[in-house]
Order: C-alpha cells, then sequence, then structure tokens
C-alpha cells in the first residue's frame, strides 16, 4: 500500500478493462447495466430527486401542517439569514468544524507516531483509542453530558484547581463582537461539544494516519538514519510531507461530519441557552418536525447540502480522475 | 542508550495518561451504573460504588428492552439486503464496466456523503403514502437505499482485489455474468461480506436522525429510546448510565471480536487519499 493511496479505493482492473470501454455496448454491457439499474434508479429517486423535491419545498410557503406549494422565491432563505437562531448555528458550526478538525488532526497523528514506535501491547493502546468509534453519537452524548455536566463531572476535578467551568451551560462568547443579530467569537460551551465529539472521531484519523505510516518502507528511515537524520528530522522532513494527502481526506471526511453534525449535539446539550450549542442540523429537525415550519427546514438542509458539497464534489471528482 | 530509555519511558507514560483519557468516560459510566441513585451526588462521583447495585441495569432493561428488540428486528435484515446489494453493484462496477460506469459509480458516492436532513421531508411523505411510516420495514427500506452508496464503494474495491484473468478465462468457458457471480465471486466474498456487514450493523444500530423522525413511541429503535431516557423529569443518571451501556453493548461486543473487519470497513469508507 503506497501512502498516497488509501488502502481501498484502487482499482486493479481498470487496466484491463480501459481497452474495452471505448467499444459500443455489447450483450454484456446491457447486461450488466441491467445488473445496477435498480440501485442506479433507487439513487436517483431517493437522493437526487429527493434533494431536488427539497430544493422545490425550501422555495415555497409550506409553514405550517397544511402543505402549500406555492412559490414564494427564495422569503426562506432570507428569513434564515436575518434569524438570530440561523446566525448563531453559522458562527458555532464555524467553530465546531475548526477546532473538532484540529483536534483530531493534531491527537490522530500524536496517537499514530507514538503506536507506530514498536510499543509494547501496541494492540491494546489501539483498541483503547479506536473503540469509541464502535459507539453511537446518542452514547457518546449521554456519557459526556453526565462527565462535563456543570454541577459534577469533571468540573469538580477542575474545582481542585481552582478552575469553576460552565461546559456546555455557559453562555459566553469569547470575544463576543456584535455581529447582525448575534455576539461573535468562541462560544464556550462549543468546546465541551467538541472535547466530546474528538474524543469519539480520533480512532478515525489515528487508524488512517497509522496505515500511512506502517506504508512507508523502513528502508527510507535506514537510509536517513545513515545520513545522520535524527528521528525528529525524519518525521520532519520525510515521514510528514508522506502523510500530508491523508491529512487531506481526514480534513474532508471530518468536515462533512461536522457539517452535518445531529444526534451527539442533540442528546448532549440540544440547542442552549442563546443558541450557543445549536447547530443547523438541531435546528433543521427542531424546526421541520416539531414545529411544523417546513419550508424553513427545507432551506436550512439545501444550505447544509451546498456546505457539505464544496468539499465532497471536488474530492470525489478528484478521485475519479486520480483513478482511471 | 540512556537518552533512548528516558524517552521510552516518557513515550509510555504519555500514551498510559492519553489511554486514561479515553478510558475515563467508560469508567464513569460503569462506576455510576453500579451506584444506587442516593449515592449519586458530586462528590462522590469519581469514587467507587460502596456495593454493588444492579437495580439501574434492571430499570433501564424493563424501559429499552422493547426497543432493544425494534432495533434488533431493523438491523438485521437491513444489513443482510445491504451487503447482498452492495455486493451485486460492488462486483458489476468493478468486473462489468461499461461506458459510462465509472461515472455512475461516482454519483452514487455523492449519496453517501449528503446530510440525510436534504431528503428527509420528501422521504417522509414518500413513506407515508407506500405506508411504510412508522414502521420497521420503512426503516430498514430507508437503510437499505441510503446503504447503496457505502456498501457499493466498499465491494468494489473489495472485489478490484481479483484478478481479471479468473473473470476472463471463465468467460472463455462460457460462464455469463450471473453464473461468475454465483460460482466464483460469491466464494471469494466471505472477508467482504464480513466488513461490509459489520460496517453496517455498527452505523444502522447506531443511527438516530431517520429512526427519530420516521418512527414514534412503539417503532422506535434503541438510541431514540435513549435519548427520551434523558428527557424525563428527574434525571436518574444511574439509569441513563446503564441505559446507555445496554444501548452500546451490541456494537461494543463486535468491535472486540471483530474490530479489525471494523477498522478495515473503516479506512475502506474514505474513499481514497
Amino acid at each position: 500500500m503506497e501512502p498516497k493511496v488509501l488502502p481501498s479505493f484502487q482499482s486493479g482492473s481498470s487496466l484491463a478493462v480501459s481497452a474495452k470501454k471505448r467499444k459500443k455496448w455489447n450483450v454484456d454491457q446491457w447486461l450488466s447495466f441491467a445488473f445496477i439499474l435498480p440501485s442506479i434508479i433507487a439513487v436517483a429517486v431517493f437522493v437526487y430527486g429527493f434533494i431536488a423535491w427539497s430544493g422545490y419545498v425550501s422555495l415555497s410557503n409550506w409553514n405550517s401542517l397544511v402543505p402549500d406549494l406555492s412559490f414564494a422565491g427564495l422569503k426562506n432563505y432570507l428569513f434564515l439569514f436575518k434569524d438570530f437562531r440561523f446566525q448563531a448555528d453559522l458562527r458555532n458550526t464555524l467553530f465546531f468544524t475548526l477546532f473538532f478538525i484540529l483536534a483530531v488532526l493534531f491527537m490522530g497523528l500524536l496517537l499514530a507516531v507514538f503506536l507506530d514506535q514498536k510499543i509494547r501491547g501496541e494492540s491494546l493502546f489501539r483498541n483503547i483509542f479506536f473503540f469509541p468509534m464502535a459507539l453511537s453519537f446518542i452514547v457518546t452524548g449521554v456519557i459526556w453530558q453526565w462527565l462535563l455536566n456543570p454541577a459534577t463531572g469533571v468540573n469538580l476535578f477542575l474545582k481542585k484547581f481552582g478552575l469553576d467551568s460552565l461546559w456546555y451551560t455557559s453562555v459566553t462568547v469569547i470575544p463576543g463582537i456584535q455581529w447582525s443579530k448575534i455576539q461573535f467569537g468562541i462560544p464556550i460551551a462549543v468546546i465541551a461539544v467538541v472535547i466530546a465529539a474528538a474524543w469519539q472521531m480520533t480512532g478515525f484519523s489515528v487508524a488512517m494516519y497509522l496505515a500511512g505510516l506502517r506504508a512507508i518502507p523502513e528502508e527510507i528511515r535506514e537510509a536517513a538514519r545513515m545520513d545522520g537524520a535524527t528521528e525528529f528530522q525524519i518525521y520532519r522532513k520525510i515521514i510528514f510531507p508522506m502523510v500530508a494527502p491523508i491529512t487531506v481526506s481526514v480534513v474532508i471526511i471530518m468536515a462533512h461530519i461536522s457539517l452535518k453534525i445531529f444526534d451527539l449535539i442533540y442528546a448532549m446539550t440540544g440547542p442552549g441557552a442563546n443558541f450557543v450549542t445549536d447547530v443547523p442540523g438541531v435546528y433543521m429537525f427542531e424546526t421541520t418536525f416539531r414545529g411544523n415550519y417546513y419550508a424553513n427546514g427545507a432551506a436550512i438542509s439545501i444550505i447544509m447540502l451546498l456546505s457539505v458539497a464544496i468539499f465532497i464534489v471536488p474530492y470525489l471528482i478528484s478521485s475519479r480522475k486520480g483513478e482511471s | 542508550m540512556a537518552i533512548r530509555t528516558v524517552s521510552r519511558t516518557i513515550l509510555y507514560l504519555l500514551l498510559i495518561l492519553l489511554s486514561l483519557f479515553y478510558l475515563m468516560p467508560v469508567y464513569v459510566m460503569l462506576i455510576t451504573s453500579l451506584k444506587p441513585l442516593d449515592q449519586i451526588s458530586l462528590s462522590e462521583m469519581w469514587q467507587l460504588p460502596h456495593s454493588l447495585d444492579f437495580s439501574s441495569y434492571q430499570l433501564a432493561f424493563e424501559k429499552l428492552a422493547p426497543n432493544f428488540m425494534n432495533s434488533i428486528y431493523l438491523v438485521i435484515p437491513a444489513t443482510l439486503l445491504s451487503a447482498l446489494l452492495g455486493s451485486l453493484n460492488g462486483y458489476v462496477l468493478s468486473k462489468w464496466k461499461f461506458r459510462g460506469s465509472d461515472w455512475i459509480f461516482t454519483a452514487l458516492l455523492f449519496g453517501m456523503f449528503i446530510p440525510y436532513q436534504s431528503i428527509l421531508i420528501p422521504l417522509i411523505q414518500f413513506l407515508r403514502e407506500a405506508g411504510l411510516y412508522n414502521t420497521i420495514p420503512g426503516l430498514i427500506f430507508v437503510h437499505v437505499v441510503y446503504g447503496i452508496p457505502i456498501t457499493t464503494l466498499m465491494f468494489r474495491n473489495f472485489y478490484a482485489s481479483i484478478p481479471e484473468e479468473m473473470i476472463e478465462s471463465a468467460k472463455i468457458d462460457g460462464a455469463g455474468i450471473f453464473k461468475i457471480y454465483q460460482h466464483i465471486i460469491i466464494p471469494l466474498s466471505i472477508t467482504g461480506f464480513v466488513v461490509v456487514g459489520i460496517w453496517q450493523f455498527t452505523n444502522i444500530w447506531n443511527e438516530f436522525l431517520f429512526a427519530v423522525t420516521i418512527t414514534t413511541s412503539s417503532q422506535q429503535p434503541i438510541m431514540v429510546a435513549l435519548q427520551n431516557l434523558s428527557g424525563s423529569q428527574i434525571v436518574q443518571w444511574n439509569v441513563q448510565m446503564a441505559g446507555a451501556l445496554l444501548a452500546a453493548l451490541p456494537t461494543l461486543l463486535v468491535y472486540i471480536f471483530l474490530g479489525k473487519f471494523f477498522v478495515k470497513g473503516l479506512l475502506a469508507g474514505s474513499v481514497k487519499g
């Protein structure tokens, strides 16, 4: 496995097939198309068709229990961008995504480098860092809600050091510059959610980086050592540049998880006072299914989709090109 | 050599400290779940229980058992069906490519990254029309359909490692697309089915958004019921923690016994670097 290509997207068969690909369809090709046709139709309808339908709903007046699909133009979008709650959501998503990705990258690389030192009990350590990924965000949310509970939890521990934190119930936003309707800055409560999310997802980046580190042939390190490079230099000058493409993958995967996050926050903090931990996923759920503002909810979901697509579409297209 | 010993010691020390951090939530969950309610106080949060008390497990089990069973009825058929479908698609998209099939594949993949909120309103309208709203079969259907991209991706990558020559020589012998699938591909797919099966099992078991919007009360899977536990007036933390452990147990067990395949699936889901 080369470090530049992750284990599983290589297509060993593309060479053999490429010669045939140019030809017109024969019976075999019609048959194989028929094989996957049900899946193509399902995805065409349930992914692309439904996205289009959501887009249509987001441009309608359907903001009550009774469907009203009359055309409203961009009214719902304009409402959202002026809405205190949605502005808070954008701020929270921005800082949540930023800190979450940084935490996952830093801890992932650190732990992967540690685990790569031919240590004893490696598989035990690896399992300790990986197992949270097998949990549901709901389970994680429930546990960390208890751990970071301002009245109990880690705070009792921190109080001994003179730190008195409100964690996810804090409404403080640092530095809190007035911007449109909201205080712009880093909400303290978001940090609490980042800790829980990073605790769960670090294993992913550890696994990715470790796979990358393991793919670097030992001879390269040996050669560098021969030339008198220190271990630190080997990592900085040789290893880290070689695993850089993995960082791109991890950032994209984590960004798309973070932009559509819902269950962790819903289970752990909910929207929070002043919406300090609210995110578009929670707002969409509550306004659509609790408040019956379907058109507003659809507009939120389309904004979420577009924000994810900014990361994912170039990634998919470059994967496609890299393969053929 | 002395420097090496010191740095090794520091390395192990750091690893142990970080391990303790990652295990801390489990420790707190376990000790809290084994305490009676009156022992759950600020000052005793980190202390071991005076004596083991399993009453919170009994309470959590009473409340969650029906939903636990709902999740079982959901996860088994949904996992099997989506793995089968993924295997079929992966086979065609790796071994029977046709003009444009690579673009179809990329278009399928997009479906695994979308925020499901963006299809949720039409989906619920559709399920109501089809009479599948608020039913377990409805949820199974949803997970199979939205599982197509990831299972196809995993199987396509898995089948890429099967040599082209095997397929070619079978074709020369007169075997068609279905015969080759049945006699060559399926017998070689065991690992693929295990990896994809574990992946789908974990994801479907842990899923929340579809579960909470498509089902109500008696049809709800375990994660919704766990979330509802905290919605009650007085939060009984010991019952909550026992419930969290019960809800997490199936996927944790899968991880403990089949973790190697779980990590394989994890890496397979990352498309490429």
